[in-house]
């Protein structure tokens, strides 16, 4: 069944790209979501009776080379059904979503351009789901890469616009600084533990957390850098702070792209990778705190961007870019459970606003200012609903100290307490609190300059505003019902007491009291040596889940308050006072331009690393490829070897005396040659 | 003369046998209306030793006190040569007819040739050695000379004949030097009078003119002269079988007396055929580019394969051995389709040897460039095809052996090489307009010009077996 | 010195002589002519060590055909050696320092000389009944049949050779046939015409 899961994207993909010559656009697009659909129901099916303990399921044997073996299987367990069901709905859902996202464009009009969307969506399905369900490194790196392939091809699918192109390029290249990271840390995992499968990376584990390696200058714990090298991987997918300044750009792909990529399911690989690599995580102290640290300043300097973005979509990009954080900041504090949730949770609502906001776009005829939309409350009635509930659901709403409320509330909220018992209520909880605020502020700000106030911009283009068609909106409908009530549900499962999560994840009871009682002797080595159960690994020493439980009660509200504060200043600013903004920004302009211009990231990096790197390019381009190289090659090729060339033609002068004379100097080199070496051998 | 004697030279003795009748019966019937059937039957009888010998119960031991000796080693070259020797007869036989040179004495002069060869591999002294060696070149002078209207073809018979005296007299002194100091002309008398202590001086000189004397067969640098000339100047042909079967021989000859006779020496004597390796590589590959005919080329192209063939020699190991052997198999195939196609090129009736007017070959005969396309990537040593595989199993060799610079040599003479082929391949696809050359082909030299590419490309695979083979010949010859 | 040391000696020094004056004479008779001398001192020395067989073989053989043949050619072809001999000027002087070195380097060989036990007896000649012919054929017979019999292929194929190369079947000459001339009829070839005066045939 999984199978059918994995390789329903692909087949569709392959029929799709090859095929739609044959079958049609129509054919192909029905083919494509067709073959989603099914992945999703099977999917669900997976997810909701999952069978115990983890299954290995192999495909084929993939690489045999010496010490170095490789099978392509499935790994099955909870983490996995976790990511199916994200990436498959999600998927299925966008898939319909661009049927009528997708119907008319003026850019490829009348070049067939469906069906090649169409194939790369479906691609990019099969590589993500090839990277979740992926039971070794080799093969995750496999998906990994082609899922950036994928979002480098859906990028610049627009590849008639140059920002496209650049922006698809950019996506590429950052990516690949943090692909580098991971490609080091499981070239380093291989050097120290001979195997690239997980279960025996994850016995190896403890095994790491005492070994030092030498790595540049000097030596590190060898967990501590694998770790660390992974989480760059995870920092390049997941848009986090230093490598996030390609996901702002992304937003030149087409709507259901970013929904799809952007928001739901790439971007949120690298949170799947640090919860898949749990079991290493834990004996990785320094780099669990890095991660923290770089997911609290993501979610805080992410949010400040956002406050200020006045394109709908960078706006939801920011946003995304900042819950990817709250991620983080939760599986950095060792609750990978929580951050799993947030990221299932996340995944819906993020889909839906970006939907909801490709709903808006296209009916507005591609404009995507929001000082250009206002009012369109009553143009867009269904959209309006939807990304109601999708803001509500992010911004967390709910009824505090129950277990009530839209999706985000539950699982932002579970994510903050973490922070507080992670971080013994340190910088990062306060952080992501402030992030909480900007939040709130920047996502009812959307929904204020767009659907409340008067029209403003083009008087035409509102004048044709219309809601989209139901193939749009059925999709939304479903996503809908996901931001409210998928946080309820599975509240107990992901965030419950420490059983109901062990049960849920798979985690056996007695493995903690194992390895708890054998500290010392050959039972400890047993226990060590084998691979921890269940899907998700907690160090015994590892409290923060039960900590996080009982948070004092300010703690637990505090997102609340800073969603509701967020929400008046919103309120005030757009609706009672829309003068306001204006003002407070001429007040502060250097502030606002800071924030407006990212924070200079792009600047910086442009002073720092592009620029260098083309003069560098240039330098070995002109002189060392053209003048050394070239030069070389060309000199040796039309200089050196034709005056041989002549020679060889002058000796061969036809004469047999000659020919006899070369013998004879021959037979006289050779003799010589003996007479002075011989017998020495 | 004991029963194992007869048997071991039973391939030999029927294939004498066969020249001899067959010379008495085309000249007492059709004379040279008889030609095709002579032709047909000599390349039958020299395919069906081939199997008799390749697939026959094998039996190893030293024949005629020591004269002859009945090895894997032996077989294998005698299956080669035999092989070859009918693959050029057949693909040369419609083009010597159309040239006017349909002579029946030709395919009786290469039948007895390819005994003299079979002779010289299997042989285990330095006199059958010479009798052999003699006999093959003696039947190659002619030949050469066949075309006797045509100065070229004389010059290149007369010019082979006074250099292959020269290298006779070379031999022939190293081997009365050998004699002198070892007492024998036996190899295993030679291999047991060094085994006492280190190789003297004279048995080492007696070696070296012996080399010389073999390198002059194989074409080696510094006694490759004769080469281009013979080749330019005798029928195509001709050409295409002194490229094949001889090479293969005197190579085999070279590993012969190297090992069997002088397999104490390793030391002394793999450097100098180290230094002729590389000579003849960079020899080959540099003059070639400088070629406008085709021949002359291949010429070039064979002095630096001999080259290469020479590296998996001077490893002086087992692996070289074999190396050699295979990589001697591959350039046969190559060479007899590479061939098959030469032969057949003409414009009006007459033949054309010129590389330039093979341009814009490909518009005419796209089945047939490809053909050649593939056999001249081959040549090149571009992989995936098996001429790539040839090389990198005696450069492998040579790295075993530690000589890493030889390998490296090795290398770069292929980069240069390759150009001169390609130029060839870009001719044919890219070239400019020009009046295209024709080429009509028997289908047996069809067969043989796309049988040899298609090998080219399926023994990727494992090719055809020749690897386990050539290993056991190794075997037989280095233990 | 025996009669026989002394003999030897003379026959040496006509073979080097001979050999000698046939690479430097300008006259190529004359070098033949050197030839055929250190033929015959060869000869001698066979003779010395009582090869007679081989002995004569060189007499009847190389002095009497090859190098009659030699003599033939090289009058009939009338080659200018002293022509051939320019061109080579100039490399003498590379070619005489590659010969010096040869010489040195064989020279060399020569302090590694070591002489078996019982080779003297072997030189000498098998005392007894056994002539020289009889004891050659025994060997060639029997140990030595292979290269006996490929002798005879190396010949048959020089012989070969030699009619692929020169024969030639050329149908536009007359070729004389004698039975054909004797039984010619005058009555048949000839025919009298009478032919008059003032008229053409």
């Amino acid at each position: 069944m999984v199978q059918i899961i994995l390789f329903a994207p692909l087949v569709g993909a392959i029929i799709a790209g090859f095929g739609h010559r044959i079958i049609g656009d129509r054919a192909a697009q029905m083919v494509t979501t067709g073959l989603l659909f099914l992945a999703a129901f099977l999917s669900w099916i997976v997810f909701l009776w999952l069978p115990e303990g983890t299954q290995h399921i192999q495909i084929m044997r993939w690489i045999d080379s010496g010490s170095f073996q490789t099978d392509w299987s499935i790994r099955l367990d909870r983490l996995t059904s976790i990511m199916l069901v994200v990436v498959t709905t999600i998927s299925a859902l966008v898939h319909l979503y661009s049927m009528g996202y997708m119907a008319h464009d003026d850019q490829f009009e009348p070049e067939s351009y469906r069906p090649r969307f169409f194939a790369y969506l479906s691609f990019f399905t099969f590589s993500m789901l090839a990277l979740v369900t992926a039971d070794n490194l080799l093969q995750m790196f496999f998906g990994w890469e082609g899922v950036g392939v994928a979002s480098y091809l859906l990028i610049g699918f627009y590849y008639k616009k140059p920002s496209a192109n650049a922006a698809a390029i950019k996506a590429f290249v950052v990516n690949r600084v943090g692909d580098f990271g991971f490609a080091l840390g499981i070239a380093a995992i291989f050097l120290l533990t001979d195997s690239i499968r997980l279960d025996e990376v994850f016995a190896a584990a403890p095994m790491l957390a005492e070994t030092d390696v030498r790595f540049l200058w000097t030596e590190w714990n060898a967990a501590n850098l694998i770790a660390f090298l992974l989480f760059v991987g995870a920092m390049g997918k997941s848009a986090q702070l230093f490598l996030h300044t390609w996901l702002p750009d992304a937003m030149e792909g087409p709507t259901p792209v970013s929904a799809l990529i952007h928001a739901a399911t790439m971007v949120t690989a690298g949170v799947f990778l640090v919860s898949r690599m749990s079991p290493l995580m834990e004996y990785a102290p320094q780099a669990m705190g890095f991660i923290v640290a770089i997911g609290a300043a993501t979610a805080f300097v992410a949010a400040t961007i956002g406050l200020v973005q006045n394109d709908i979509k960078r706006v939801i990009a920011y946003s995304t870019m900042s819950q990817l954080g709250y991620m983080f900041v939760a599986a950095g504090v060792g609750v990978y459970s929580v951050a799993m949730f947030h990221l299932f949770t996340h995944a819906f609502f993020k889909a839906m606003l970006f939907l909801g906001a490709g709903s808006v776009i296209h009916g507005m005829h591609h404009e995507q200012d929001m000082r250009n939309y206002g009012g369109l409350k009553s143009k867009f009635p269904i959209t309006f609903w939807i990304m109601l509930i999708g803001t509500l659901a992010i911004t967390g709403v709910g009824i505090p100290l129950t277990h009530i409320g839209f999706a985000g509330f539950l699982s932002k909220d579970a994510v903050i307490e973490s922070a507080w018992a992670g971080t013994d209520g340190g910088a990062a909880f306060w952080l992501l609190v402030v992030a909480a605020l900007f939040t709130s502020f920047y996502s009812w700000r959307l929904m204020f300059l767009t659907f409340w106030g008067k029209p403003r911009g083009d008087k035409h283009t509102h004048e044709h505003a219309h809601e989209s068609p139901r193939v749009m909106t059925i999709p939304l409908g479903v996503l809908a019902l996901g931001a409210v009530f998928s946080g309820m549900v599975w509240y107990g499962s992901f965030f419950g007491s420490h059983e109901e999560v062990n049960r849920f994840f798979g985690i056996p009871e007695h493995q903690v009291e194992a390895v708890d009682e054998g500290g010392e002797g050959e039972e400890a080595a047993h226990a060590v040596a084998a691979a921890p159960e269940g899907a998700i690994f907690m160090h015994p020493d590892n409290h923060v889940l039960d900590d996080a439980h009982h948070a004092p009660t300010w703690v637990k509200v505090s997102p609340f308050v800073a969603m509701v504060i967020g929400f008046a200043t919103a309120w005030w600013f757009y609706i009672a006072n829309p003068t306001l903004p204006k003002r407070l920004a001429r007040s502060q302009p250097h502030l606002y331009r800071f924030l407006l211009n990212k924070w200079y990231f792009d600047e910086a990096y442009d002073f720092l690393f592009v620029r260098p790197a083309k003069a560098l390019g240039r330098f070995l381009w002109k002189r060392g490829d053209g003048n050394v190289i070239d030069g070389a090659i060309n000199g040796l090729a039309m200089g050196v070897v034709p005056w041989f060339t002549r020679l060889a033609g002058r000796l061969q002068s036809g004469y047999v005396f000659t020919y006899a004379f070369a013998m004879v100097i021959g037979i006289v080199v050779l003799i010589t040659i003996m007479a002075i070496t011989g017998g020495a051998n | 003369m004991t029963a194992f004697d007869l048997q071991a030279i039973l391939p030999e003795l029927l294939l004498a046998v066969f020249a001899m009748f067959a010379l008495l019966a085309a000249v007492y019937t059709g004379k040279d209306k008889a030609t095709p059937l002579v032709t047909w039957a000599t390349a039958g009888v020299m395919l069906a030793l081939a199997l008799f010998i390749g697939l026959g119960e094998a039996v190893n031991g030293r024949a005629f006190g020591g004269l002859l000796f009945e090895d894997a080693y032996g077989r294998f070259a005698q299956v080669g040569i035999l092989v070859a020797a009918a693959a050029v007869l057949l693909a040369g036989q419609d083009t010597l007819v159309r040239r006017g040179l349909g002579r029946f004495e030709y395919p009786l002069l290469i039948a007895l040739a390819t005994v003299g060869m079979m002779i010289m591999v299997s042989a285990g002294d330095l006199m059958t050695l010479y009798m052999g060696l003699e006999l093959q070149s003696l039947a190659l002078y002619v030949v050469a000379a066949m075309r006797r209207d045509g100065v070229k073809s004389t010059e290149a018979g007369m010019k082979y004949f006074i250099l292959g005296a020269l290298s006779s007299g070379l031999l022939l002194y190293g081997a009365s030097l050998t004699y002198g100091y070892a007492g024998t002309t036996g190899f295993d008398g030679i291999l047991a009078a060094a085994s006492g202590g280190e190789m003297g001086l004279g048995l080492l000189f007696g070696l070296t003119f012996v080399v010389a004397g073999l390198a002059f067969k194989v074409s080696a640098v510094p006694f490759h002269m004769w080469t281009p000339d013979v080749y330019e100047g005798a029928p195509t042909p001709v050409t295409a079988f002194f490229a094949t079967a001889p090479k293969l021989a005197a190579m085999a000859l070279f590993g012969r007396v190297l090992f069997d006779a002088f397999g104490q020496a390793v030391g002394d004597w793999s450097q100098i055929i180290a230094l002729m390796a590389v000579l003849s590589m960079f020899l080959g590959a540099v003059a070639a580019i400088g070629q406008r005919d085709i021949k002359r080329l291949m010429a070039y192209s064979s002095i630096s394969h001999m080259g290469f063939a020479l590296i998996g020699l001077a490893a002086g190991s087992q692996y070289g051995v074999q190396a050699m052997l295979v990589y001697m198999a591959i350039y046969l195939t190559m060479n007899v389709g590479t061939f098959a196609f030469i032969m057949s090129m003409e414009r009006d009736g007459k033949p054309v040897t010129e590389i330039a007017a093979l341009h814009q070959y490909a518009k005419g005969e796209p089945v047939k460039a490809l053909a050649m396309l593939v056999l001249l990537f081959s040549l090149a040593g571009v992989p995936p095809m098996v001429g790539f595989f040839g090389k990198l199993y005696v450069l492998g060799a040579a790295v075993q052996a530690d000589m890493t610079l030889l390998a490296v040599a090795g290398v770069v003479a292929s980069v240069i090489g390759a150009f001169y082929y390609l130029r060839i391949v870009y001719y044919m696809y890219f070239g400019e307009a020009e009046e295209r050359v024709e080429t009509p082909m028997s289908p047996a030299a069809w067969v043989m010009l796309m049988g040899a590419a298609a090998a080219m490309l399926l023994g990727v695979i494992n090719l055809f077996g020749v690897e386990g083979a050539a290993a056991q010949a190794a075997a037989a010859l280095v233990n | 010195m025996t009669v026989a040391g002394f003999a030897f000696y003379v026959f040496a020094l006509t073979v080097l002589v001979g050999g000698l004056f046939t690479v430097v004479s300008r006259n190529p008779v004359h070098a033949v002519l050197w030839l055929i001398t250190a033929f015959i001192g060869a000869t001698g020395l066979f003779v010395l060590l009582g090869a007679e067989f081989i002995a004569m073989l060189l007499m009847i053989v190389y002095v009497g055909a090859v190098a009659v043949l030699f003599l033939f050619v090289v009058m009939m072809l009338d080659v200018d050696f002293a022509e051939l001999r320019a061109g080579m000027a100039k490399y003498l002087p590379i070619a005489l320092l590659i010969g010096v070195i040869l010489l040195v380097e064989l020279g060399m060989i020569l302090g590694t000389w070591v002489t078996a036990d019982g080779v003297e007896m072997l030189a000498a000649p098998v005392a007894g009944e056994v002539q020289n012919t009889a004891a050659l054929g025994m060997v060639i017979y029997t140990d030595y049949i292979l290269l006996f019999q490929l002798a005879g292929l190396v010949l048959l194929v020089a012989m070969i050779g030699a009619i692929v190369l020169t024969m030639r079947h050329r149908r536009d000459i007359k070729r004389q046939n004698v039975v054909e001339q004797m039984h010619r009829d005058p009555k048949a070839a000839i025919r009298m015409i009478d032919v008059k005066p003032g008229q053409g045939l």
